[in-house]
């Protein structure tokens, strides 16, 4: 009796001691996991700070004010309905012109070469835009706010930096040009609206982030016309009708396999069947969607039978029950339970697909394209790739840029996450 | 039930989509340029122009490098095959043979200026004032041996002042393009051959045996004092800046944009200036060229005119826009007669490649 109350004794006091330990050990375990979402957290946070503190000046844009002279002789028309003398006329000249009258003290031939850098070369065509929409301006005046070149755009968002101007692209004329202009307000930072409308330039100060938009919106619609009814559809016989075999057992592995496969070889695989065999153009949303259908297509498969699968077999009963056929029970019951799970999948999948760049390298949507694309058949780029071909440029201007760029890529991504959570927080059934 | 009459749909949408993209390749009324990622910002900058002021739509231009970008162009002639293509490099006699073979029979060369290469430092480090032959002793695979007899032996140097002892004792690490990238092509064949030849011994070889001449000039160490950086030059840039005691290889375009980060080193005493690659008395410089198919000239839209925009005095003159992106042109005589040839239409005939 003595003994067994001495064993229990020591197996309390064992207890007793080990539980401290157990107690720190538990107190470690939690501490480590907080320190690894801190951890994540911090990455995110660096990444965001490194991003906007680098891509918030490339929403505002350099202009200068100047008063225009729409000279008849200076732009060489004569006859204002000629559409050839339109399309000739000298409209970077009247710019030219304008910025020689507002700085008389600049009159040698090579200051007048610097003045001629002041104001960007694109504007030019935006002046012709102008006039083409309204003859009637002709030989008449105007003070518009035009976009500065991308030298002088980084020299003025410098000026205050604490090491100093950059001046190394502009020289002491155009210094002293600007700092005439700061004095009589006729230079300021405005809203870069070039950034949000255009499509992609070699001038950094004309470059915009619109024409990669359209070509990844082409580029995945077509992406989502295809994956998902042929994932859906896969998804439903693989789950509904398939019988278990061993068919079945190569087909899941493979497609398991087929979603961890690199991106490139998609690429590769596209440049070889739709580019090479089925002759499609280069460069066009159409080939990029073919091949980013054959990367999301394993995603949206695996989700939608993981979807589907979640729908309760009673559900399924009960409708052959009162004698709906199979393709009813499919039709009017599993599919419309299991959608708020296949959109959230085709969601993730279309996010992925989005920030794809590798395999469309290979099919040649990794180009210089200027004009807005018209529509799947014409060429395009995507907005990482936008944001690849801007990290690789020499001009300074280009690095605001890419930062830029980046924010509203991530921004796209966000909102496709967030409605991704959305729609399976609203729509989710739970049994 | 309506959603399988959907999938249906879509199917048939994408279907006619992809069979009317078929009909497109057939009439392409945009140029397609591909080639060397060097031409590319030169070129990209032409096409725009080009775009805006004749209203025509503007070029498609690919980076695919001048060896890549010269494969597609010699695939064969057709819409289906790019219309120019962008060279840091003349075109090979192989290529030129490919092309034959392919059917691209007329050619249309194009000299359009120089890129110059520069070996650069952080501002805060000390200025370098290296020759070639101090270029390739610090960065071959194998070097002379030391002690003066005529054999070869893997790079013994770890700092500059060994190589030559006016240079500072500092650590040799140099940031540059990896294999796949023309500017380290040209790197390897200016700077490191050109320093090559400076050695007698090296040089004889390449009467006797030029395969292993080639070899021991153009062969870059892999021991860690050579780091490949990848092909973009602003990433070398940044670290430069963050490591002051490493130089870079780049493109001069872009010592031009960073000359408040970055500088560059003098080769054989003269500084990589605009004026000094164009003259050539910086010799790390390379000539950039473009090629176009004549046969496209008249079935793809506007490559005439294009010619045209690129070889226009406004465009590759001496104060041309293609000069204030950091092409640095060619001599005024040299523009003339290219220019009047290429007007003329005349085309390659393969000989001198």
């Amino acid at each position: 009796m003595n003994n067994t109350t001495e064993q229990q004794h020591q197996i309390a006091e064992r207890v007793a001691r080990g539980l401290k330990r157990r107690y720190r050990a538990e107190r470690r375990f939690r501490l480590y996991g907080i320190l690894s979402i801190a951890f994540g957290l911090l990455a995110v946070l660096v990444l965001f700070t490194d991003i906007i503190s680098k891509g918030a000046g490339a929403f505002r844009q350099t202009y200068v004010q100047l008063t225009l002279q729409y000279d008849a002789d200076v732009l060489g028309i004569s006859d204002i309905n000629d559409e050839r003398q339109l399309a000739l006329a000298d409209y970077q000249g009247v710019i030219n012109q304008a910025l020689y009258e507002r700085f008389p003290q600049y009159s040698s031939r090579k200051d007048k070469r610097e003045l001629k850098k002041v104001i960007s070369n694109g504007e030019g065509y935006e002046i012709r835009d102008r006039l083409v929409a309204n003859p009637s301006l002709l030989n008449q005046s105007e003070t518009l706010w035009l976009v500065t070149d991308d030298d002088v755009d980084t020299y003025y968002k410098s000026i205050g930096d604490d090491d100093g101007a950059f001046t190394g692209r502009v020289s002491e004329t155009i210094q002293s040009v600007v700092g005439e202009l700061i004095d009589s307000g006729d230079i300021d930072l405005r809203l870069n609206v070039n950034f949000f409308t255009r499509g992609d330039s070699r001038e950094p100060e004309q470059a915009g982030i619109w024409g990669a938009a359209v070509g990844s919106f082409f580029t995945l619609l077509i992406t989502l016309a295809l994956s998902f009814p042929i994932g859906v559809a896969a998804a439903i016989y693989l789950e509904e009708f398939a019988p278990r075999n061993r068919w079945t057992d190569i087909i899941e592995v493979n497609i398991n396999n087929l979603a961890a496969v690199p991106s490139i070889i998609f690429g590769l695989l596209g440049l070889a069947i739709f580019i090479n065999f089925f002759g499609i153009p280069r460069s066009v949303p159409i080939v990029g969607g073919l091949v980013l259908t054959l990367m999301t297509l394993p995603t949206i498969i695996i989700s939608s039978r993981a979807a589907i699968k979640a729908v309760p077999p009673s559900i399924r009963e009960a409708a052959i029950g009162i004698g709906a056929s199979p393709m009813q029970v499919v039709m009017h019951h599993v599919l419309p339970l299991a959608m708020p799970g296949m959109l959230t999948g085709a969601i993730i999948g279309m996010a992925q697909a989005l920030g794809e760049t590798a395999p469309l390298l290979m099919i040649g949507m990794v180009a210089f394209i200027v004009d807005i694309p018209s529509g799947p058949a014409s060429p395009a780029t995507v907005l990482p790739v936008q944001i690849f071909l801007w990290a690789d440029s020499p001009e300074r201007a280009f690095v605001e840029k890419t930062s830029a760029a980046i924010m509203v890529l991530l921004t796209f991504l966000i909102i496709m996450n967030a409605s991704a959570v959305w729609l399976r927080k609203r729509l989710e059934r739970r049994w | 039930m309506k959603v399988f009459k959907n999938t249906v749909l879509a199917t048939a949408a994408v279907a006619a989509l992809v069979s009317g993209s078929q009909a497109l390749a057939a009439g392409r009324d945009y140029i397609s340029i591909v080639g060397s990622s060097t031409v590319y910002p030169f070129s990209t900058v032409v096409a725009e122009r080009f775009g805006k002021a004749t209203g025509n739509p503007t070029p498609k231009v690919e980076s695919t490098g001048t060896g890549g970008g010269m494969k597609m162009f010699c695939g064969g002639v057709g819409t289906s095959f790019a219309d120019i293509t962008n060279a840091s490099r003349r075109m090979k006699s192989s290529e030129f043979e490919d092309c034959q073979e392919n059917g691209v029979k007329d050619i249309i060369e194009v000299l359009i200026g120089y890129d110059g290469i520069v070996v650069a430092n952080s501002l805060e480090a000390e200025h370098f004032n290296l020759s070639r032959k101090d270029i390739f002793l610090a960065l071959a695979k194998q070097v002379p041996n030391p002690d003066g007899s005529e054999t070869l032996v893997p790079n013994p140097y770890t700092t500059w002042d060994e190589v030559n002892p006016e240079l500072p004792a500092q650590k040799i690490e140099v940031l540059g393009p990896p294999p796949t990238s023309g500017t380290r092509d040209a790197f390897a064949e200016l700077a490191m051959e050109g320093g090559c030849k400076a050695i007698g011994f090296i040089k004889a070889m390449k009467d006797s045996d030029e395969d292993k001449f080639k070899a021991v000039c153009h062969s870059i160490r892999e021991d860690g004092h050579y780091i490949e950086a990848g092909e973009n030059d602003n990433l070398i840039i940044q670290k430069l800046e963050a490591n002051p005691n490493a130089l870079g290889v780049f493109g001069f375009s872009f010592l031009d944009q960073n000359s408040d980060k970055v500088q560059g080193s003098h080769i054989e005493g003269v500084e990589p200036t605009f004026e000094a690659i164009g003259n050539k008395s910086y010799t790390v410089s390379r000539p950039l060229y473009f090629y176009a198919k004549k046969a496209h000239i008249g079935v793809v839209p506007g490559i005439q005119a294009f010619i045209a925009e690129f070889t226009s005095e406004k465009a590759w003159g001496e104060d041309g826009y293609l000069a204030e992106k950091g092409m640095i042109p060619l001599g005024d005589e040299l523009r003339e007669q290219l220019g009047s040839a290429v007007r003329n239409g005349e085309t390659m005939t393969g000989e001198g490649l």
